[in-house]
């Protein structure tokens, strides 16, 4: 960490774009746009950790993000005991099926001593044989489980925990399934790699939303209990009838900006914990290795570094983060919509920040978070604006202006092509570098 | 009992054969860009899933205008008169993103993952700019015949119960696929230019050393590759209507194509291909009404009898594709030229 003049002033100008969107929009807006940077800058380190730590192109960002959707529901969701009735058991004893022909396919794999094509042979006949098996006993627990009032549950509900503990087992998820996932494609080239997990975090999301019996799929899950208090509980507070005249706004913004002011409290507590460990990780002979991995495989494999190892070990560490974010987003937004998950958006973009703010410095992460996300929302109304001043001179009802003011949102996608490539281009190690140690 | 199997074949037939060499005629069309720039410029260009939608969305725009004016080709669709004007501006682009960005890093040597990332910046501007010109909706152009065969004419034809219908537009996308890749074949096999290509990418240095300009290799490859990404998104947006978030989706079994054939390896591509395509549809198909014809009596089974729900299509070409991976990562067709 260096807390350089140049990177104050960076973090210092973050603070007054935000305080504008405050004064100039709303306060309302602006925490809004605050949680969602604490959120991004979470996502940020976790890619940074596996791309600037280690070298790892990972492009499955949005699978690990929407696991921690996934806990989210899991956690804090109530049980829907007639689900349950209906098919919970049988449902499990499916999924140990599943898991059992997994893991007997891999042991046959490796303690086959037979030709390779009979191996081949045996192991595909074990998986199919064991999917079906799996399809027969898991079947009619999923009928029975979805036909459980679809309109209103239609699937197993989750433990009713508090809804923090989902940040922690939406890492865990996205940790073993960066484990299973790192075992497979870890070996492969940079760019197989990139590809391999584009393709599982697509699979993620189809899974999500087509298992309706766990997920309820694009059926959604509203209403997910909050660790925060509610704005109509707050707004009967009479602290906060004094607070909000004192201040001199309406009650409802109070209780509102109070509730977000929660958030961004709870998020930064878990940015900083990870920041800080990510740090003392870095600077530790653990970090020490990963780079020497990362700038040189075969010589650090030579110095009798295990390659392998540590790349699995930073995927699923990395992961495991995106894991987090992703189960803090799913709180902040109060429901999971697997549709919403697009690759653009929670890959891509998270890539754009990482890159932007420095790759390999966690400090720069951040950074990058708070000003990719801040642009990616305020790149709206600054089109709109843009596009009101372009077209100004055109009549009202000019096909060519409506156009163009029916799709300046879609500018933000460009600005972010742009700053991509411009930051690649003009300044290749971001906005805070990567210190040279 | 011979009517019970044609019916169960006319059925597959339908299903499955039909559509299945249409969709891999155009994912071979689509991994034969990928593996072309691959091939030359060494590497995976993620960018390449919006280059075919920005072909075909400039094909659209054009149809538009040519049916506002009256033109059209009869019963064939008026995006085939339309097609070349989206490979030019296509081509251009190419030309253009590789003289403004991908250039630079050439001259400077980057390694594979930069351009990778550079690329994903390139996917980010194009998919802003499709949806800022064509806006983010479903657009349908198709016109003429819709069918070559219509089902209940297959039916009163053979006497058959199950119909086999052919669309227009898979018709158009395989005759056009056999023709394009004719001609690239003849191309990289017959011509000077062609053959100086595929020593570039088999040997860069021994091909600079014999006199062959780098510059002109690289051009005449994104010209390629223009002109394929341009009519490989036509006719998948023919055939399944065309909307500009499916063509990122694309890019997984484009890959999967490229890879399983062997990366860089123009025949491997087509294989790929149609391997993907087939694989997809027979795993997603439900042989419900299959096996309903193939046993005796009146035996239908209660399932659909399907290995896995059509919703887990793109899981297929992943799954294959870590498979190939994991077993031959050098792709079916070994190689790394061209």
């Amino acid at each position: 960490m260096n807390w350089s003049l140049k990177n104050v002033l960076l973090f210092a100008g973050m603070g007054v774009l935000l305080i504008l969107v405050g004064t100039m929009q709303s306060w309302n807006v602006a925490l809004a746009i605050l949680n969602m940077c604490l959120i991004s800058a979470v996502m940020a380190l976790g890619v940074n950790i596996q791309w600037g730590y280690a070298g790892l192109f990972n492009a499955g960002v949005m699978g690990f993000t929407a696991l921690g959707g996934l806990a989210a529901i899991v956690i804090s969701v109530a049980p829907v005991p007639a689900a349950w009735d209906a098919g919970g058991a049988r449902a499990i004893l499916g999924l140990l099926a599943g898991l059992a022909t997994i893991a007997g396919g891999i042991w046959l794999w490796k303690k086959l001593r037979v030709s390779k094509t009979a191996r081949i042979w045996l192991t595909a006949l074990l998986a199919v044989s064991g999917y079906g098996l799996m399809r027969l006993i898991l079947d009619p627990a999923v009928d029975a489980i979805e036909a459980v009032e679809p309109a209103l549950t239609g699937f197993l509900g989750g433990f009713g925990l508090p809804i923090m503990f989902s940040w922690i087992v939406g890492g865990l998820f996205a940790a073993i399934v960066a484990w299973a996932i790192g075992k497979v494609a870890l070996g492969l080239r940079s760019d197989y790699l990139a590809i391999a997990t584009l393709g599982i975090s697509e699979i993620i999301i189809y899974f999500l939303k087509n298992e309706d019996w766990l997920t309820r799929g694009v059926k959604n899950v509203n209403g997910l209990p909050r660790p925060v208090p509610y704005e109509i509980d707050l707004q009967g507070a009479l602290w906060l009838h004094d607070l909000a005249a004192w201040v001199g706004i309406p009650v409802v913004e109070a209780s509102s900006l109070i509730v977000k002011l929660n958030y961004a409290a709870l998020f930064l507590v878990v940015l900083v914990a990870i920041f800080w460990l990510s740090e003392r990780a870095l600077k530790s002979p653990w970090g020490r290795m990963m780079r020497a991995i990362r700038d040189n495989e075969i010589a650090a494999g030579a110095m009798g570094k295990n390659v392998t190892g540590r790349h699995l070990q930073v995927f699923v560490l990395g992961s495991a983060v995106i894991g987090i974010a992703g189960a803090m987003l799913a709180t902040l937004d109060g429901q999971f919509t697997p549709a919403s998950y697009q690759p653009l958006r929670f890959t891509f973009l998270v890539w754009v920040m990482v890159i932007v703010g420095g790759s390999g410095n966690n400090l720069g992460s951040i950074l990058g978070g708070f000003v990719i996300w801040f642009f990616w929302i305020e790149a709206e109304p600054i089109g709109l604006a843009l596009m009101n001043f372009v077209t100004s001179g055109m009549a009202l009802d000019s096909p060519l202006r409506l156009h163009l003011l029916e799709n300046a949102a879609h500018t933000r996608l460009m600005t972010m092509g742009l700053v991509l490539l411009l930051v690649l281009r003009f300044s290749p190690r971001g906005l805070i570098p990567e210190v040279k140690r | 009992m011979l009517i019970d199997l044609l019916n169960a074949l006319a059925l597959i037939g339908n299903f499955v054969v039909v559509p299945g060499i249409a969709y891999g005629s155009q994912l071979a069309l689509g991994a034969l860009g990928v593996t072309m720039v691959y091939a030359v410029l060494r590497f995976s260009n993620f960018a390449h899933g919006e280059t075919m939608s920005f072909g075909a969305m400039v094909t659209i725009l054009v149809t538009w205008a040519l049916q506002a004016h009256g033109f059209g080709l009869g019963p064939l669709p008026t995006a085939l008169l339309a097609l070349p004007v989206g490979m030019i501006v296509t081509i251009g682009l190419c030309l253009g993103t590789d003289r403004l960005i991908y250039r630079y890093y050439r001259e400077k040597k980057a390694v594979p993952v930069t351009y990778l990332i550079v690329s994903v910046g390139v996917l980010f501007f194009l998919s802003g700019l499709i949806r800022f010109i064509i806006g983010p909706k479903d657009q349908v152009f198709a016109d003429g015949e819709r069918f070559i065969m219509k089902a209940r004419a297959f039916k009163e034809m053979t006497g058959l119960d199950q119909g086999l219908a052919i669309k227009t537009s898979q018709g158009i996308t395989v005759i056009t696929a056999v023709v394009i890749v004719a001609l690239l074949f003849w191309f990289l096999n017959r011509t000077r230019t062609g053959k100086s290509m595929r020593a570039y990418s088999d040997n860069e240095d021994l091909a600079l050393l014999s006199g062959i300009n780098p510059e002109r290799v690289v051009m005449i490859t994104w010209i390629i590759t223009g002109a394929l990404a341009a009519i490989a998104g036509t006719l998948y947006g023919l055939d399944k209507g065309y909307k500009p978030f499916t063509y990122l989706g694309l890019v997984l079994p484009i890959f999967a194509s490229a890879i399983v054939g062997g990366v860089g390896n123009p025949l491997g591509a087509i294989a790929g291909g149609f391997v993907i395509a087939f694989s997809e549809l027979l795993v997603t198909f439900a042989y419900k009404r299959v096996v309903g014809y193939l046993t005796p009596g009146d035996w239908v089974p209660d399932g659909l009898v399907q290995l896995l729900s059509t919703d887990y299509k793109l899981a297929v070409s992943f799954f294959i594709l870590v498979i190939v991976l994991l077993i031959k990562p050098t792709g079916i067709f070994s190689g790394k030229t061209l």
